[in-house]
């Protein structure tokens, strides 16, 4: 048993921490998407399923993100977007 | 008449300020002298002019580059001759001026003018991305970037590379700079492979966090002359790597074990 390591191992790696932090804002600096006109996509989006959908406004994560695509070398921008779904509308009324 | 060269100019750069430029420009244009080249350093950051300190020149200064531009003396009598050196030289900034004084159209026209004389024009850019920096890449062939392993500078440095790329000067390289092995070892310190990865750049280069670079600042000697220093080693390497030839990295991890720890891995073992 490494000596060193009982004390420090319980912590998570600041340099992860570092990495995972930087890959994030680098995201949005490469995007030039504002946040602005993410919010304008959100509300939209929203407006939209809700006319299906009973969702979690609060919940919602929408970002742009870098995807490598297969046949593709430089990676491409992608919206994703995370709606969490509470309850499906029914479509009778 | 001699005969005209045609020199490559290398604009070094980070969008960060303090992360090592100004000693980077000083040690990768006595580096390349100390191979033969005929070299010119550029201090392009006008007002805070540092170059001349960093390289021990700072009392020879008569004339400075907002000079040449304004035509106030010929190119030849601001170039400042190297202590050590025959073929190197540093042209100043002005230091009671600001960076409205060049325009990107002067500095293509005076970069171009020190190529004719000599194989490489090396340019100390300033901290940011405004007038400064927008002048300091217009005459560059190519682009080196500097960077240390926090997160603030890998920002800005892919900030910058996407500006170079934007303004045609493409395939910029790495520098990473003051590297703590002991702290990458730990997991405290982005490693190299992390900030390429994130980059996606070349490397040219990479330098330890080193007393003789601080050492030799102080001093006003390059750390490139100083056959001991590791970080001396490691521009060399960077240098060699510019004039093309291929040299492995250095290997930082080697020596990063502290007395202490080898000491107390001898007494509680593996």
């Amino acid at each position: 048993m490494d000596f060193f390591k009982m004390f420090t191992r319980k912590k998570e790696n600041s340099k992860n921490v570092a990495k995972e932090r930087l890959k994030l804002v680098l995201v949005h600096d490469r995007s030039d998407l504002s946040p602005r006109f993410l919010e304008m996509i959100k509300g939209d989006i929203v407006k939209v399923i809700s006319k299906y959908a009973e969702i979690d406004e609060s919940e919602i994560e929408i970002k742009m993100t870098k995807m490598k695509k297969e046949g593709n070398k430089s990676p491409v921008s992608a919206l994703v977007a995370n709606i969490p779904i509470v309850n499906i509308k029914d479509k009778k009324k | 008449m001699a005969k005209e060269k045609m020199g490559t100019a290398i604009v070094i750069t980070s969008g960060k300020g303090g992360v090592g430029k100004t000693t980077t420009s000083a040690n990768i244009g006595t580096g390349l002298a100390r191979l033969g080249y005929s070299v010119v350093v550029l201090d392009a950051d006008i007002g805070l002019r540092n170059l001349d300190v960093v390289m021990g020149l700072e009392n020879r200064i008569v004339y400075d580059i907002v000079d040449v531009v304004e035509k106030n003396c010929k190119l030849k009598q601001a170039l400042i001759k190297d202590k050590r050196h025959d073929k190197l030289y540093l042209l100043p900034a002005a230091q009671t001026r600001d960076k409205t004084a060049v325009s990107p159209k002067q500095m293509v026209e005076l970069v171009n003018e020190l190529k004719k004389n000599h194989d490489y024009v090396i340019i100390d850019s300033p901290a940011g991305i405004e007038q400064g920096f927008q002048y300091s890449i217009a005459g560059a062939d190519r682009g080196i970037i500097v960077t240390t392993p926090e997160i603030s500078a890998v920002r800005d440095a892919d900030r910058v590379i996407g500006i170079l790329e934007a303004n045609e000067l493409h395939d910029p390289e790495l520098i990473i700079n003051r590297i703590r092995p002991d702290m990458v070892k730990r997991g405290d310190m982005m490693t190299i492979e992390d900030i390429i990865d994130i980059l996606a750049i070349d490397l040219v280069g990479i330098v330890p966090d080193d007393e003789s670079i601080v050492i030799s600042t102080n001093k006003g000697e390059p750390v490139v002359m100083d056959d001991k220093s590791l970080a001396g080693k490691a521009y060399r390497n960077i240098v060699q790597r510019i004039t093309g030839e291929e040299v492995e990295f250095l290997n930082l991890e080697e020596d990063s074990e502290s007395k202490f720890s080898k000491v107390l891995k001898l007494i509680f073992g593996k």
